[in-house]
């Protein structure tokens, strides 16, 4: 599903150089649930940008689905953001102005999607998170966890073969941290890949295999399943 | 991504922020409602002047013969002129000041003996009775057509047709009351005779006719049929002192450019505040462009390609600018209304002038919607998405 050879990430700091990325290699098979854990300034955050076709490496190869990835257009980026990856944030980041349902809706717009069909799917989406009955409030008529919630259903609702997950449960008590993790763990059941970013290893436990990141290595491996 | 939907996403996107739409919008209200308005005014003026000149007789040419070293001028060269097509009717004319007489009471007035294209060429109109007719000339009918102020002074009625009046000693029956016309710079017009061209002949004993009234067959023609005159003249009597043209487009065009150069500089500097308001808009947008940086890059994150960012904020500025100058042109209609209802400044707003100033707002709306929107679309989704 995602391969990735010999990747660097460099930011030129004045005359320092800085190795955000340093020659990390990672294969992540279909249908795996795995943590990628680090405290802050590991790369980690480096790393999932590049999973999620926000940034782009240095040098090196990333293979999505079989397509080489690192060096494509914006715009293609965009399709694949769009269509192969469903993004859930720390802050959420929903739309404010928009209702649950709009937000859902959203990628779906990208996509050219018909207004019915949106509807239809967002619908679903919604429902698959439990919150048909909220699809119409706004974001800041929602706790956390709910935002949290139509934030997953926004990253679903392209039905796309990865879920990248950067620290769901940051802002979250942990009653409804261990929620979100629930739905995801549930997502990765019914056969997608779900990558979950974290600073925290409790966190991490909940997925099959974890990664462990530090000065843009790969520090050490765990439990791979299968 | 469909226009509707981006056409939706602009309009709730300046409903959420009312009171900074409406202040951005003003630019362009002030800037469409001023050049609707001052264009308005101008157009209004031209109108005016000319409608003022042309009742005056715009299409109307006077050719005066001073010198009958040769042939006078024959029917035969009359029907060939306005064959050319540039003119419409000829009539001339014989006059002669001569004393008019009605019982005790005589006067002296300019007495002209013409035809029935006269009543058309001079616009002149009939109040009571008929003009003279063609009829009237072949007979060499002593009939008389009169102004009101002969009336006046010598009948002291207007009640005058079938009456005798007495020009030269010589009987006339008049046949008609000319309407008032009021006066010009050429004197009354109300202080006329006028009798068949084949009586006043007669009666003047002359055969020479002094003077023609043409009428150019539309004010476009009237440059054309001045010139063949010119030339028919010239090549006539071989000596441009023998003859004398005189139009009155020279005069219509002099004040028209006038008038003109008036309404542009009005226009332009109601075009000024339209820029401005261009400028606001640009403004905003930037401003807009910053504060929603973190939502572009969500849209972005979830698949938003360059061009949707860019339609999406380039689609807000041309609908705040668009918004603008319908709410500018009602505006601009209403105090066009208030201004010609109650001034005397004549107002007068033109399809074309609307169209232009929605197409110019429209313009503004894309061409300083343009800088903030390609910004808005460069921003890096990693960027946007750490912005706070």
């Amino acid at each position: 599903m995602i391969r990735i050879k010999n990747l660097f990430k460099i930011y030129e700091m004045g005359e320092d150089k800085v190795y955000a990325l340093d020659d990390l290699s990672l294969v992540i098979h279909q249908g795996e649930f795995t943590s990628i854990v680090g405290p802050s300034g590991s790369g980690k955050s480096t790393l999932m940008n590049i999973i999620g076709c926000l940034d782009t490496p240095t040098s090196g190869e990333y293979f999505l689905a079989g397509e080489e990835v690192s060096k494509l257009s914006d715009n293609r980026l965009s399709e694949i953001r769009n269509e192969k990856i469903g993004f859930v944030f720390q802050k959420f980041n929903l739309l404010p102005k928009l209702s649950a349902l709009e937000n859902v809706e959203l990628p779906l717009v990208y996509l050219g999607v018909s207004a019915k069909e949106r509807k239809r799917r967002a619908e679903e989406a919604l429902n698959s998170v439990g919150l048909l009955s909220r699809m119409k409030h706004m974001p800041t008529q929602m706790s956390g966890g709910q935002q949290q919630r139509v934030a997953i259903a926004r990253a679903l609702v392209t039905d796309p073969q990865i879920i990248l997950a950067d620290e769901p449960t940051g802002n979250l008590d942990s009653k409804t941290g261990e929620e979100v993790l629930k739905i995801l763990q549930e997502l990765n059941k019914k056969g997608r890949t779900v990558i979950l970013i974290t600073h925290d290893s409790h966190v991490a436990k909940s997925a099959n295999r974890t990664v462990e990141i530090m000065d843009g290595k790969i520090h050490e491996h765990e439990g791979a399943v299968k | 991504m469909k226009f509707t939907q981006g056409i939706k996403m602009a309009l709730s996107s300046i409903r959420s922020n009312k009171m900074r739409s409406i202040l951005t919008m003003l630019g362009i209200i002030i800037g469409i409602l001023s050049v609707i308005v001052l264009v308005g005014i101008g157009q209004g003026t031209t109108k005016n002047i000319q409608s003022q000149i042309e009742g005056l007789g715009t299409n109307l040419i006077t050719v005066n013969i001073r010198s009958y070293r040769n042939k006078p001028i024959t029917d035969d060269e009359i029907t060939q002129l306005k064959s050319g097509g540039f003119i419409k009717e000829i009539a001339p004319i014989v006059s002669s000041s001569s004393t008019v007489k009605a019982g005790t009471k005589s006067e002296s007035y300019s007495v002209e003996g013409s035809v029935p294209a006269y009543e058309e060429i001079r616009n002149v109109s009939i109040d009571t009775g008929r003009f003279i007719s063609e009829n009237d000339i072949t007979n060499r009918y002593k009939v008389a057509v009169i102004g009101t102020d002969i009336a006046d002074t010598i009948f002291g009625t207007r009640d005058v047709i079938g009456k005798t009046i007495q020009i030269n000693r010589n009987n006339f029956t008049v046949i008609g009351l000319l309407k008032s016309a009021g006066s010009s710079s050429s004197g009354s017009n109300d202080e006329k005779v006028i009798i068949p061209i084949s009586t006043a002949e007669r009666l003047f004993k002359t055969t020479r006719i002094s003077t023609f009234y043409i009428e150019a067959a539309s004010s476009d023609n009237v440059t054309n049929a001045y010139n063949q005159l010119n030339t028919f003249l010239y090549q006539k009597f071989g000596s441009t002192d023998d003859y004398n043209v005189f139009n009155q487009t020279d005069l219509l065009s002099t004040v028209s450019t006038t008038t003109n150069t008036l309404t542009m500089m009005l226009g332009g500097i109601a075009s000024i505040s339209l820029l401005v308001g261009g400028i606001g808009i640009m403004n905003i947008m930037l401003v807009s462009v910053t504060e929603r940086t973190r939502e572009i890059g969500i849209r972005k994150a979830i698949g938003a390609k360059r061009r949707n960012i860019l339609i999406q904020f380039l689609i807000e500025s041309v609908v705040l600018s668009v918004l603008g100058g319908i709410i500018g042109i009602l505006l601009g209609f209403l105090v066009a209304n208030i201004v010609s209802k109650f001034t005397s400044i004549a107002v007068s707003i033109s399809p074309t002038v609307v169209l232009l100033s929605f197409s110019f707002a429209m313009a503004v709306g894309i061409i300083f919607g343009m800088y903030p929107a390609n910004k808005a679309s460069k921003l890096k989704p990693i960027d946007a998405l750490r912005y706070e």
